[in-house]
């Protein structure tokens, strides 16, 4: 497929004569035979539903994001999904900035028709309002670095992104029951996509006279042959698009032939970008527990681990769900699998709106409830200010009690000293408290490893 | 939604196999070098083929063939609703590629180098399948105007509705959310050099569905075969033969 701007690079006859004849005998310029792929890395960024995807040298990027926008007439109840590429001028020096050009058109297409009309993303789940308020979800390709075979890569930076995108909860509410609420992500775990099925983009080169078939063509490969054709498939043997532009003409019987090898190689796509998923997924789960623990000293989760599950007590409920909460990041599913018996609805929803981490966290907002406060408390280990906790009946509301010692105390004592300072005090006082909850000889043990 | 009756009619009365009805009409565009017009049903276009003429954009030509350039519209008036654009948007853009790449498979452009092939086609109605229309009146166009083509293009679609294949969807069949396959094959050698397909098939499905497209091609070719025999034939007689 020649370009048309005379900036562009250009075969030289030798390369095309080098390529052509290599192929005869079954070698590609790279070294890989017909029928490989190059080798594919899927990371993730940061956030929910960033991706980035290499493919050999082919590098591409896909974000996921989601609006709530008024729905299209003839759908009312579905929310809709639309896809935008952008050539970055970097990636080739014949992609001009600005306005898509027709390969940048063709590409959003190809993905559009694999994703929307396959009905992989189930739109029905994003309605809010039939009719009024649905979720738009957007999905932005950038390609970084054309090594050739840009559909595959865009397509499967567009599955990852979309696997791992969490659009907010939201709620209806106000006083009609009409108005929609969007919860923030500190508040109410953001909610994932649903997918029915994976589309994955296989695209085969013809080159040469004899319209030698290879799979995933790289750039000079690109420049050379006579025609290309993209299937999109599933791991269940369903054709989900296809598109062959034009070009050379070939036998219906090659264009088989080329789908079931095209099945093949996208259940190994789909198992990579699941495995990648995965692991994205486990690595988020943890670290959001770690943003519970990361400011305490006390290292909760083992704490709690060690201690005794029968003790009833509201603290060492919370506890035991932050150590489940880690064992149970293992899995993927956020919501802590709470296997404590008492009272455990409550305190799973106190338990998850810290999830936000410090940073979220105000301990004199008067929305926290004296069960949060206390578990928090307890686990952040401020312990001077317990030390006068200590004098007070436990079930009285800590709210107004740590206010006092805490406005009192204006020096913020660092974590880490009151441990060591106040672990003998907490064994002196006779008065049962929150705090003999946890074994001192556990945090005595964890505050020397924190050294 | 019922598109096959019990009986085997679809809702315009065809049967799955038949395709609708044909018209062509060569040379409307008194301007161009080359023009046709094809009907599929109440699906109308028309094409119309500048050159080989001198490249307009300098920087864009090449030394070695012909440069194809195509622009495929749809007039405001083609859809049941006003359209806003008509060109320029996603789906014309992608349409136009396609449509250039595939007469590029079947025009002989070493033959003329440093020069430049327009084809226009503009939708008149839309009665789905307008992809296959286009491509059928930009051959005969492209014969009209006499360019060295080493075979003639001819597409048809072809879709999966209520478990049966069907032929030549129109609009309603089209938008009912099933698959939708348009092929394009050089009658000749029975190659396929335009597929795309949408929604989504079983692979042993989407064969047959494939299948019954290639043969509604071949049932295109024919006819065009015909249109162009009656135009030479014309053509002879003004000759004074």
């Amino acid at each position: 497929m020649e370009q048309r701007l005379a900036n562009t690079w250009r075969m030289t006859i030798n390369e095309k004569k080098f390529i052509e004849t290599s192929l005869l005998s079954d070698i590609r310029v790279d070294g890989r035979r017909p029928f490989d792929y190059r080798r594919l890395t899927i990371n993730f960024g940061r956030e929910d539903g960033s991706s980035e995807v290499q493919l050999g040298q082919t590098h591409v990027m896909g974000v996921v994001t989601s609006q709530l926008v008024q729905p299209y007439r003839d759908r009312p109840n579905e929310g809709t999904l639309s896809i935008y590429t952008e050539l970055s001028p970097m990636a080739d020096p014949s992609f001009e900035a600005g306005r898509p050009g027709e390969s940048a058109v063709e590409l959003g297409r190809i993905i559009d028709r694999g994703l929307r009309e396959s009905w992989a993303v189930d739109t029905e789940s994003l309605c809010v309002v039939a009719g009024k308020v649905v979720w738009s979800i957007r999905i932005d390709i950038h390609i970084l670095d054309n090594g050739g075979n840009l559909v595959d890569a865009a397509n499967i930076a567009a599955l990852a992104a979309l696997s791992t995108f969490r659009r907010p909860e939201c709620t209806l509410g106000g006083e009609d029951g009409q108005e929609v609420i969007i919860h923030p992500p500190e508040v109410r775990e953001p909610v994932p996509l649903i997918i029915h099925h994976l589309p994955v983009a296989v695209t085969f080169g013809f080159i040469g006279k004899e319209n030698t078939v290879v799979i995933d063509p790289t750039h000079f490969e690109e420049a050379v042959m006579g025609g290309s054709m993209t299937a999109t498939l599933n791991t269940n043997e369903d054709v989900c698009a296809i598109q062959k532009a034009g070009g050379v003409g070939v036998l219906p019987s090659v264009i088989m032939q080329c789908l079931r090898i095209a099945s093949v190689k996208a259940g190994d796509i789909t198992s990579k970008i699941k495995n990648a998923v995965e692991s994205f997924n486990t690595e988020r789960s943890l670290r959001k527990i770690k943003r519970h623990t990361s400011s305490d000293v006390v290292d909760v989760s083992e704490t709690a681990r060690k201690v005794d599950i029968e003790l009833s007590t509201n603290h060492m409920d919370r506890l035991n769900l932050l150590s489940e909460d880690r064992r149970v990041a293992q899995r993927n599913d956020m919501k802590v699998d709470c296997q404590i018996i008492q009272g455990i609805s409550k305190r799973k929803s106190d338990a998850k709106s810290f999830s936000g981490g410090p940073s979220s966290w105000d301990p004199y907002s008067k929305g926290v409830d004296s069960d949060a406060l206390r578990a928090s408390f307890a686990s952040r280990a401020v312990i001077a200010p317990m030390k006068k906790l200590q004098d007070t009946k436990v079930d009285q509301p800590i709210n107004k009690e740590l206010k006092q010692p805490i406005t009192e105390n204006n020096s913020y004592v660092p974590p880490i000293e009151p441990i060591e300072v106040t672990n003998a005090k907490l064994q002196t006082n006779g008065e049962k408290t929150l705090i003999d909850a946890i074994k001192p000889k556990h945090r005595r043990r964890k505050a020397s490893s924190q050294k | 939604m019922e598109f096959v009756s019990p009986e085997g009619l679809r809702l315009d009365g065809r049967r799955p196999m038949e395709m609708r009805q044909l018209r062509a009409e060569i040379g409307i565009v008194s301007k161009a070098d080359g023009s046709a017009s094809f009907e599929m049903g109440n699906t109308k276009v028309i094409a119309a083929v500048y050159g080989p003429r001198e490249v307009q954009n300098r920087s864009q030509q090449l030394n070695d063939q012909a440069l194809v350039r195509c622009e495929y519209t749809m007039a405001n008036f083609s859809t049941g609703d006003r359209r806003r654009k008509p060109k320029g948007d996603r789906r014309s853009t992608e349409i136009s590629l396609v449509i250039r790449q595939t007469m590029e498979a079947c025009i002989m452009t070493h033959l003329m180098p440093r020069s430049q092939i327009d084809i226009f086609v503009q939708v008149l109605q839309a009665d789905g399948g307008t992809r296959s229309a286009c491509i059928n009146a930009a051959t005969l166009a492209l014969a009209d105007a006499g360019i060295p083509m080493s075979d003639i293009v001819t597409s048809c679609s072809a879709g999966y509705l209520n478990s049966t294949p069907l032929l030549d969807l129109n609009y309603v069949e089209d938008s009912a959310g099933g698959p939708d396959v348009t092929v394009g094959i050089l009658p000749k050698s029975t190659k396929v050099t335009l597929l795309q397909m949408d929604s989504k098939l079983p692979m042993d499905i989407f064969e047959t569905v494939m299948q019954l497209a290639t043969e509604g091609c071949k049932a295109v070719a024919n006819y065009i075969h015909e249109v162009l025999l009656e135009k030479t034939k014309q053509l002879d007689k003004h000759r004074g033969v």
